[in-house]
């Protein structure tokens, strides 16, 4: 009899204490980025994330498509894998769904997940499997070579359109609201702190999370996002989040479970502004629709034996 | 114009006056509307032939259209081994005119029209069949009451063929109670209503067409009969195999497959997800197998063809996955409710990059049970993607058969997540990949990456042209070796001669009687029907040598170079010239005279009456009509 095999995400490790999870433990391959890479950065972030979650080692998934940041598992030492490219959220969903006590982390790149892989990040969002998903955006194919990506802005020159790009680019922000995804949230590489919060906040939300993070390529679209880096002359105006204090300041800060401010944020000007634009706590996962739906089956079936059940149908048959 | 005498009177009063004969076996052909439950009446028939120990098999098309259109049920039934479906009808039930007129031709001379007098005006001057005329659609009304729908008059039709083969009246009153027994009480007793009166029409008008068939001879301490179709019984083996999860998007025939997947796992604790495309089903299937759970994916063509990037990844990372494909007329949109066996090739080298994978066919009905263990069997030990190539006939038509001893074949599956030791690797390039699903501590502290780039056995990408290689290899060898897990094909006829005839999936029946034929005119043939595509069968060489000619019988064009698809791969392996091609690609299943005419074109036979149907009993029995 094969009874669900589901268990609660968060998992404590049980039985013999463990050593915690440190870096040194985590680090695996050495990066094969190019030297300046902004996915550099988000790596050592996830390293940190992952010692403060600190869940056992060998329940963490770290999967990705294919692209430069698609690299990222062979550099985490815990289970994971490389698929195919666009396609690691419908495989991602498998893992989760099927495995519940694990957690699961996809990384990739603004071609794995807004062009090929384009719908099926509408359709997770739609589905809200328990996971998290991390876009290192650099608004460019690197792996590639230099070709319009689909956050390329316009005016883009690239080796696709050398005259410089004019189809109007995706924004991210805007897209995941759409798409109905639970929790999104905007960082950028070169703010460590800030990114390690935005992606532990995801890891501990209960559905589908996503990170879009901006991820300079220095090879082939360099000073991309130098609009958001103070050093360089920008500026990086992070959201501030409600506090719900009553206080008169607090009218103007961000309501992240209200979808149309979420939206007005998305439509700022670039570079726009980042933090979390957007959390629904309320909507239950599939893994959790899933389960219930298991649960009350079986109740109807008096969680019969894989045998009986099977037998009884035959029966039918006759 | 309902006899208000009850079933079973009326039987008896219609069976003191009228002639009596018995046949070995009846071909019923229904045509209708797909709205008009033609298809249900088949299957109660099948059902009770089932119920009765009667083989049964049956055919059936259905229209591609989105609701209406021509429809037909044919079903067989008889004491014998029924292998096909039947060439042509004995028995035409037509509902419309244009019923009549597209179904005439499939009637056989000396067969019975029965037709809906309220729709239909056959050509008076057809003598050679035997016409009666019914108002159907009036005396359905009549009988069932008030009703302005002429819903009910299919099980009207039931109730006529009842009484004109003299079938079991309380079973198929069980039936009809059991197939409609979940909905109100009025639609129950409104089938029985219109049953009842079909059955009871006056026994005078059927006096000349009164049949009885054989009655089997009990086989002692058998299984019960189950009656099924091919889609349904390869789902329930997937389930017996012990798969629990699946992910799928809908296509015709392989759609039914998902729905009762959908419906049926989370009884038995598992998921299904219906994703938004092909690829995203392919891949989230393959994520649950990577999670340890040996998940299903299915479609038909063309939905095939775009899961073939995931199903490369399969191969190199090696993880298992059950890919269910559903075949139907192609290329693109094709002829979607008709069946043709295409994929074939598809199926076998569909992917990018050399490409190793396992390919299993079923050949009727019960064999999609247990083709399904065998390919869960295999995906497990070999940690492979295995291809069901299934067509639409298997998957619509509905056999008898027995039922499947269950507590001897279930499989349980779990995730195997036992610490891995520090020699752990992924990969070794002397045997078939073990995976380590996530949750399992791994020994050395190295936890491993599943990847789609060529890897080292350890699983880190590797550029190494001897790795590259050697790996190529390693998958190559693995997927031979399956072969050798596989029993030696079952060769039916003559073990050496004149001719051998081949075949895959649904043409299994028809080549077994052709067979019959063709060894009855004199000459000597040998029948194999492979059901392991990819890798073959062991053996097969040395029996290829025993006949003088091999004749691969597949529903496929012979292409560029004049060979069907199987017949293209045994002639690329074996190097036999013996080997040729009867193919074809009118959407239909073969007729077995078909298969005897061309095989006898084939040989240049001169005379051919091997190929005519010989008249059945039922055609000698009727009065000849002048």
């Amino acid at each position: 009899m094969s009874a669900p095999t589901l268990s609660p995400a968060v998992s404590s490790a049980p039985g013999t204490p463990r050593a915690p999870l440190t870096k040194k433990v985590l680090v695996a391959d050495h990066p094969t980025w190019c030297p300046g890479c902004g996915d550099f950065a988000v790596l050592a972030s996830f390293y940190k994330v992952l010692e403060k979650l600190n869940y056992p080692q060998e329940k963490i998934v770290t999967f990705a498509g294919i692209g430069c940041s698609s690299r990222f598992p062979y550099f985490v030492n815990t289970h994971g894998g490389h698929y195919i490219h666009g396609r690691s959220l419908p495989f991602a969903a498998g893992i989760s769904l099927g495995r519940d006590d694990l957690h699961v982390f996809v990384f990739g790149g603004d071609g794995d997940g807004f062009s090929i892989g384009g719908n099926h990040l509408v359709h997770t969002a739609r589905k809200n499997p328990r996971m998290t998903y991390v876009i290192m955006d650099n608004s460019v194919y690197g792996l590639t070579k230099k070709q319009t990506s689909p956050t390329s802005p316009i005016g883009f020159k690239s080796k696709t359109d050398p005259w410089g790009a004019f189809d109007q680019p995706i924004n991210p922000m805007r897209t995941l609201i759409n798409s109905g995804a639970t929790f999104i949230a905007r960082s950028h590489a070169t703010q460590v702190n800030h990114m390690v919060e935005m992606m532990h906040r995801a890891a501990l939300h209960d559905g589908f999370s996503v990170v879009e993070i901006l991820s300079e390529c220095v090879e082939f679209f360099e000073g991309a996002f130098d609009a958001s880096i103070p050093r360089k002359g920008g500026s990086f105006q992070t959201i501030d989040l409600k506090k719900n204090d009553g206080s008169a300041e607090d009218a103007a800060r961000h309501d992240p479970t209200d979808e149309l401010a979420a939206l007005r944020l998305a439509l700022d000007p670039w570079p726009g502004k980042f933090g979390i634009y957007y959390e629904n706590k309320s909507r239950p996962t599939k893994n959790a629709l899933e389960q219930k739906l298991i649960t009350n089956t079986r109740e109807k079936t008096k969680n019969a034996s894989d045998l009986e059940l099977l037998s009884k149908t035959f029966a039918r048959m006759r | 114009m309902v006899s208000p005498i009850p079933p079973s009177s009326a039987s008896a009063t219609a069976r003191s006056n009228a002639p009596l004969f018995t046949i070995p076996d009846v071909v019923i052909r229904l045509a209708g509307n797909s709205q008009d439950g033609i298809q249900a009446v088949g299957g109660f028939l099948a059902r009770l032939a089932g119920r009765s120990a009667q083989e049964v098999m049956t055919y059936m098309t259905i229209p591609s259209t989105i609701s209406g259109g021509p429809s037909i049920f044919q079903v067989r039934i008889g004491s014998g081994e029924i292998l096909s479906a039947g060439d042509r009808a004995d028995v035409l039930v037509a509902f419309y005119q244009h019923s009549y007129e597209s179904h005439r031709s499939s009637l056989r001379p000396g067969g019975v029209l029965l037709y809906d007098s309220d729709h239909v005006t056959p050509n008076p001057d057809d003598k050679e069949i035997t016409a009666v005329g019914i108002p159907m659609t009036s005396a359905t009304v009549e009988a069932v009451g008030g009703s302005s729908k002429e819903k009910g008059k299919n099980i009207y039709v039931l109730g006529l063929l009842a009484r004109m083969f003299d079938l079991d009246v309380p079973k198929l009153s069980q039936l009809i109670k059991e197939r409609f027994g979940g909905k109100n009480e009025d639609i129950v007793r409104n089938a029985l209503l219109a049953f009842d009166a079909g059955y009871a029409y006056p026994a005078e008008n059927l006096a000349h067409i009164l049949f009885r068939l054989e009655t089997p001879t009990p086989t002692v301490g058998g299984r019960p009969q189950i009656t099924t179709d091919g889609n349904t019984a390869l789902t329930y083996g997937l389930i017996a195999a012990g798969v629990r999860h699946g992910a799928g998007y809908p296509i015709t025939p392989w759609s039914s497959i998902m729905e009762t997947l959908r419906t049926e796992l989370p009884k038995y604790g598992g998921i299904f997800v219906q994703c938004e495309d092909e690829i995203a089903a392919a891949s989230t299937a393959l994520g649950f197998s990577y999670g340890g759970n040996l998940a299903i994916t299915g479609s038909s063509g063309p939905g095939l063809s775009l899961k073939m990037e995931a199903l490369g990844w399969a191969t190199m990372a090696e993880l298992p996955l059950i890919v269910i494909n559903v075949q139907r007329g192609g290329p693109s949109t094709g002829m979607p409710t008709n069946i043709e066996q295409s994929d074939l090739l598809q199926a076998i080298y569909g992917s990018h990059g050399d490409c190793p994978r396992v390919v299993l066919a079923p050949k009727n009905v019960e064999d999609c049970f247990y083709i399904a263990l065998e390919a869960c069997r295999i995906a497990r030990e070999f940690s492979t993607p295995v291809i069901i190539l299934t067509d639409q006939a298997l998957a619509t038509r509905i056999e008898a058969f027995d039922e499947p001893d269950l507590p001897k074949l279930m499989i349980e599956q779990k995730p195997d997540l036992s610490p891995r030791d520090a020699s752990f690797k992924p990969y070794p390039l002397d045997q078939a990949q073990r995976h380590a699903p996530p949750g399992s501590v791994i020994g050395s502290g190295k936890y491993p990456t599943v990847t789609g780039l060529e890897h080292d056995e350890h699983g880190h990408p590797s550029a190494s042209p001897a790795m590259h290689t050697k790996m190529t290899i390693k998958r190559r060898e693995k997927i031979k070796s399956v072969a050798t897990t596989f029993p030696a094909p079952e060769l039916f006829g003559d073990q050496s001669g004149d001719v051998l005839l081949i075949g895959w999936g649904c043409t299994y029946g028809p080549i077994r009687e052709a067979l019959g034929r063709l060894r009855g005119a004199g000459a000597t043939v040998g029948h194999i029907q492979i059901r392991h595509i990819h890798p073959l069968d062991g053996g097969l060489e040395e029996i290829f040598a025993r006949y003088r000619h091999i004749l691969v019988v597949e529903i496929n064009d012979e292409g560029l170079y004049g060979y069907g698809q199987l017949a293209t791969l045994l002639r690329s392996r074996y190097c036999n010239p013996a080997i040729s091609s009867i193919t074809k690609t009118d959407g239909l299943t073969y007729k077995v005279s078909e298969i005897v005419e061309r095989v006898a074109v084939k040989l240049g036979l001169a005379d051919t009456t091997v190929g005519m149907r010989k008249l059945s009993l039922l055609a000698s029995a009727l009065p000849t009509q002048k």
